[in-house]
């Protein structure tokens, strides 16, 4: 489904990806860690191009993203992606942030997707806020209206760039268990955490970044239980 | 020393109220004329489009690098030399105040979209808005909030520049000031009336205006 070739991005004279390569596939729940600085959420970013990779190849569903006659308004539309920060639209209210795109990018009649908005919001557990502001909500809510606003564009992907790193310790699982929901139900996701209780429940695959580069890959028990490269094993040591 | 005799200015009141009313109708225009040159013009100066963004910052660097005055003479005097026709008065101060406004506005503009997270761009982008979308559902919207203190101060500056419109002859609150000082040979008191009305217009805005920032910042 996702392939990516030999990625490469520099900010100036500073290489922050430097050579990635890997595939996944549909229903795939891909999980990647590493220290900060390893280029793991520009990855991430690189995905849905927030960042242009500076050489390369990354194809989704067989389509090249950096060929010039690719929409990438349109690929967009596909992949769906949750911030670190939530970026919740603070002047609409949680229903008009997830209506919004629908109606304005597809074209979704107002009803319609105000129908799918409140079913989103029903999944996530958050249907009595759907007239509220984002800043009447506590840090995990938000996330959890982040997550109903990307999935109401139906995305065949889900990238999560550290979704649970700016909240309270006691806000995380309530989002944790929303993107757990979601894998069963076979989303194919990239998520990029600390959570490593996350990664090993719920990953189908752990991608371990350092300066730049995958060093080692691997389903979590592979990863947490023997890993194999001396930087996971230091990295493991640390966190766990 | 002669003592202050304002009852001289009495007779001519109505002159005044009149140019005060001309110097807020004169602002008005001005920051609307203002806001819509500068929306476009700060909006260039971000363009990715280099021709573009170069003539929106030589705009803004011509426009803030020489005075108000100047601009309005070359405006009045200088562009019928030109034209081969006269532009009245009023059209021609609020024409070059306006511009003038433009260029302040942009900053402001530039300024205001600046302010919004840079994460709200990516996330409309992220849902595979087009930049125009995301500017105008999600950018401008809260860019627009962040505008209005500094917009209110450029209104209040108008206000006040509008007085450089007698040196065009124009009939606003300072030539009131200035024919009633003629006529009575006192020019204290007519130019402290002047003085007064536009005190009281701007005192009386900015009080609006921290009603109104009160309120902003409250719905945050």
């Amino acid at each position: 489904m996702i392939e990516v070739k030999d990625l490469y991005k520099n900010f100036g004279e500073l290489e922050v990806l430097r050579g990635i390569s890997t595939k996944i596939e549909k229903g795939e729940v891909v999980v990647v860690i590493g220290p900060s600085g390893s280029g793991k959420s520009t990855f991430l970013r690189c995905l849905n191009l927030l960042e242009r990779p500076s050489r390369g190849e990354i194809k989704i569903d067989g389509k090249s993203l950096l060929d010039p006659s690719t929409d990438i308004n349109k690929v967009r539309q596909d992949v769906g992606m949750v911030f670190q920060h939530f970026n919740l639209f603070p002047h609409k209210t949680v229903v008009e942030n997830i209506t919004l795109a629908p109606m304005k990018v597809k074209g979704v009649s107002p009803s319609e997707a105000r129908e799918k908005a409140m079913e989103l919001l029903e999944r996530v557990g958050l249907a009595d806020k759907a007239e509220s502001f984002p800043s009447s909500l506590s840090g995990g809510q938000k996330q959890r209206v982040a997550i109903a606003r990307a999935l109401a564009m139906n995305p065949k992907v889900m990238l999560f760039d550290e979704p649970t790193s700016a909240l309270d310790p006691e806000m995380i699982k309530e989002v944790l268990d929303v993107m757990k929901d979601l894998a069963s139900d076979g989303m194919t996701m990239v998520v990029v955490t600390h959570e490593m209780r996350f990664a090993r429940e719920v990953g189908d695959r752990v991608l371990f970044m350092d300066e730049g580069k995958i060093l080692e890959e691997g389903t979590p028990r592979e990863i947490f239980e023997n890993p194999q490269n001396p930087r996971t094993r230091e990295f493991l040591s640390k966190i766990l | 020393m002669k003592s202050l005799d304002f009852s001289i200015v009495i007779p001519y009141i109505h002159l005044f109220f009149r140019g005060a009313l001309t110097a807020l109708e004169m602002a008005v225009l001005a920051v609307l004329i203002g806001v819509a040159i500068g929306t476009f013009v700060g909006l260039g100066k971000m363009s990715r489009i280099l021709p573009v963004k170069l003539l929106c910052t030589a705009y803004v660097e011509i426009i803030r690098g020489t005075p108000l005055l100047v601009q309005l003479l070359i405006f009045y005097f200088g562009l019928p030399q030109i034209l081969g026709f006269t532009i009245p008065e009023f059209p021609a101060a609020v024409l070059a105040l306006g511009i003038n406004s433009g260029g302040y506005v942009a900053e402001i503009v530039r300024g205001g979209i600046l302010a919004v997270d840079k994460g709200q761009m990516e996330a409309a982008r992220s849902l595979g808005m087009t930049y125009g979308q995301a500017m105008r559902y999600i950018i401008l919207p809260q860019a627009f909030k962040k505008m209005i203190p500094p917009l209110g101060n450029e209104f209040i500056t108008l206000l006040k520049d509008s007085s450089l419109a007698t040196t065009i002859g124009f009939p606003e609150l300072t030539r009131a000031a200035q024919i009633v000082a003629g006529n009575t040979y006192r020019p204290f008191e007519p130019y402290l009336t002047a003085a007064a009305f536009y005190f009281v217009m701007t005192v009386t805005f900015s009080f609006l205006m921290s009603i109104v920032e009160r309120r902003l910042a409250a719905s945050d």
